[in-house]
């Protein structure tokens, strides 16, 4: 060994710098989406708002050369989508399911149509901190180049958690999401909570897009996305609507997506493209092992169309 | 669908005579969705226009483009109809199971893995059959891998209680990676470089043009499969069952109806479908299985099978007309210099609009015969 070959070892610390540098739009964006469902509505558009985040954040960091300007942009135009989305599903009769497919179709054409002169130019990167710099590895120190957008969503994780529990805001949002009836005896008008609790979520999953294309992989491009944002529908499912459970889900899919590369940088290059389905397989695997004919999903709010 | 216009008690009204009132009632129950999807079109077309002419550029010159590039001449025609078919065949994927209440969102799966099987079992029988028994073998082939991946999520929502939506989506991207593996490694062509693919079908195993046209055989095939949709859902006992079933899943099961079975058969039948539409693309457009069969014709299906609102024949005239918009996407390119995009924002601006619109069912009056007799009460039921 001369100080920068770690032979096999390569493989769990890529699927650890995996784990890290994947789960990070993972983590936005199942803790949005888990906001949203917790108020009794899903969302399936987020895949479109992660995209049209990514874009709206490179665009704006290419053009006022920040990118923290480009997160907010990008959340900015995220709520939007959630508003949007939330305002149609308040009229009776019309699919919140279908709606957010409608939405990501949506979102994914806007953000090509708009994105296109952005395919070329760089953009600011946002910071990471270097917690490696003990290691004399470079792979080391490359695996542990963590993000501030990661650290933030494990903080945004655990407030979430407490803020569930603790406060006013979310024992409304609690109430909404197992039932509309039980929101109006409060006073509190369902539509608007999950109005906003959808916007809320469209943030955040957008943050996860600017993620994309101002750190990792770090350009803006149409194939930016391989379903993040359709896979947080089943993360929250598999996290059962438990912040701290996004949190671990998110790592895991991430460790699971870094399978395929990490395998490939030590020369096990058979079956590579199996290993890109390796997310989905395991979500399907979980939701066919923890669901059941009979009774609900333990932990889902009552008043979601997904789990009745 | 809608209740039988006989079995309502005739009250007398002065402005009309008896023997009309039937057919009154008869007409205006069949115009509701028309004049409701129409104006959902309108209205989406309306805001798409707001977004173009925001850009600056003239949505006048984009819809007269689109009209010429998907039906202005013969050939735009002909191209539009070649393009209809496969979003005919992925519509009905979507549209049978939501007759049971199921949302599949996930023929793209079936329309990748049917077009992969398809030229996987036609390649090493090329040199041995003539071309009409490979195509029945194709065709068999891409149905049995399209049905038994949608078939597998409805099976898994009725014995597992696991979401279609979810299940039938996660299936799609199974079955993208396993195309890519396979015409990656075992089936690839080596003389296919930079774009992954099976060998090629020779010249005369692909499915030809119909005679004196420029549309391939998929387009009658994709017609057919709407119209035995059709009869199936609205003439047969099975679809009686399954349309109570999409109405009310626990009256059906406390009728004694088949319930597992039906969705597994409706599932199944809608994949087969889908899948049909993937060897269609090998067969009478790309002439090997290749990345181009992720397409996305699995998700304008989903747009397709929504503006229908399901009904297998409505599928006909909306699979044409998004099969048009799709054609004129590149005329609109090169003459306004838009993104190729445009057309997703377009099928996106469609999709939401038509889905709002469910909301108005019931909401006029004069679609609504049971409230004719009665011009002073209340707004429509519901």
């Amino acid at each position: 060994m001369d100080g920068t070959d770690i032979g096999l070892w390569g493989v769990p610390l890529a699927i650890l710098a995996g784990a890290i540098r994947v789960s990070t739009p993972f983590i936005f964006v199942s803790l949005g989406e888990m906001i949203t469902e917790r108020s009794g509505r899903i969302n399936l558009g987020l895949e479109g708002t992660l995209v049209f985040g990514a874009m709206a954040a490179y665009g704006t960091a290419v053009m006022t050369g920040s990118p923290w300007l480009g997160v907010l942009a990008a959340m900015g135009a995220g709520a939007g989508f959630g508003l949007i989305h939330g305002f149609i599903c308040k009229f009776p009769k019309v699919n919140d399911i279908a709606i957010g497919i409608a939405m990501m179709q949506f979102g994914l054409g806007l953000a090509f149509f708009l994105g296109k002169p952005f395919i070329q130019p760089a953009a600011p990167k946002l910071p990471s901190i270097p917690f490696g710099g003990w290691s004399s590895y470079p792979q080391i120190q490359a695996a542990l180049n963590i993000n501030v957008l990661f650290l933030i969503g494990i903080l945004l994780a655990f407030a979430l958690s407490w803020a569930l529990r603790n406060t006013r805001i979310g024992l409304i949002l609690r109430v909404a999401g197992d039932s509309s009836d039980a929101a109006r005896a409060m006073g509190l008008n369902p539509d608007t909570i999950r109005l906003l609790a959808t916007a809320v979520g469209g943030a955040l999953a957008a943050v996860g897009g600017a993620y994309l294309s101002l750190f990792y992989p770090g350009s803006w491009n149409e194939g930016i996305s391989s379903g993040q944002g359709l896979m947080a529908v089943a993360l929250v499912i598999f996290a059962r609507w438990n912040p701290l459970g996004c949190l671990l889900a998110s790592l895991l899919f991430g460790g699971a997506g870094a399978l395929g590369p990490a395998l490939q940088s030590v020369g096990v290059t058979s079956g590579y493209y199996l290993f890109y389905a390796a997310p989905y397989v395991l979500t399907l695997i979980i939701m066919i092992a923890t669901s059941s004919p009979t009774r609900s999903l333990t932990g889902a709010p009552a008043a979601l169309s997904l789990t009745k | 669908m809608t209740a039988d216009p006989n079995s309502q008690s005739l009250t007398p009204t002065a402005a009309w005579s008896e023997d009309l009132r039937p057919v009154l009632e008869w007409l205006a129950r069949r115009a509701e969705p028309v004049a409701i999807a129409f104006l959902a079109v309108v209205v989406g077309l309306g805001v798409f226009s707001v977004f173009i002419a925001a850009l600056g550029k003239s949505p006048l010159q984009l819809f007269q483009l689109m009209y010429q590039g998907g039906f202005g001449s013969w050939f735009s025609i002909q191209n539009t109809l070649s393009r209809a078919a496969p979003l005919l065949l992925t519509a009905l994927c979507v549209a049978l199971p939501a007759r049971l209440g199921l949302t599949v969102i996930g023929a793209e799966g079936a329309v990748v893995l049917g077009g992969l099987a398809g030229a996987a079992i036609a390649l090493p029988l090329t040199s041995t059959l003539s071309p009409l028994p490979v195509w029945v073998l194709m065709g068999l082939a891409s149905m049995a891998i399209g049905g038994l991946w949608i078939g597998l999520s409805g099976f898994l929502r009725h014995y597992r209680g696991v979401n279609e939506t979810i299940a039938s989506l996660l299936l799609a991207y199974i079955a993208i990676a396993l195309m890519n593996q396979l015409i990656e490694g075992p089936l690839r062509d080596p003389a296919s470089l930079n774009k992954p693919s099976t060998a090629p079908l020779p010249a005369e195993f692909m499915l030809g043009n119909m005679p004196g046209m420029d549309v391939h055989w998929g387009f009658v095939i994709g017609i057919v499969a709407c119209v035995i949709s059709y009869v199936i859902i609205e003439w047969t006992t099975a679809g009686f069952a399954a349309r109570i079933a999409g109405g009310n899943m626990r009256a059906a099961q406390i009728q004694g109806l088949p319930v597992g079975r039906l969705i597994v058969g409706f599932t199944t039948l809608a994949g087969a479908f889908a899948g049909l539409a993937g060897m269609i693309e090998v067969a009478a457009v790309q002439g090997s299985a290749n990345g181009s069969l992720a397409a996305g014709y699995g998700y304008t299906g989903i747009l397709v099978a929504f503006l229908a609102r399901h009904n297998p024949l409505a599928i006909i005239p909306v699979a044409i007309l998004l099969g048009g918009i799709d054609a004129s996407g590149g005329l609109i390119q090169r003459r306004m210099a838009l993104p190729d995009a445009t057309v997703l924002v377009l099928q996106g601006t469609l999709f939401i609009a038509v889905l709002f619109s469910e909301t108005l069912y019931g909401r006029f009056k004069i679609f609504n015969p049971d409230l004719w007799a009665a011009p002073h009460s209340a707004k429509g039921a519901s």
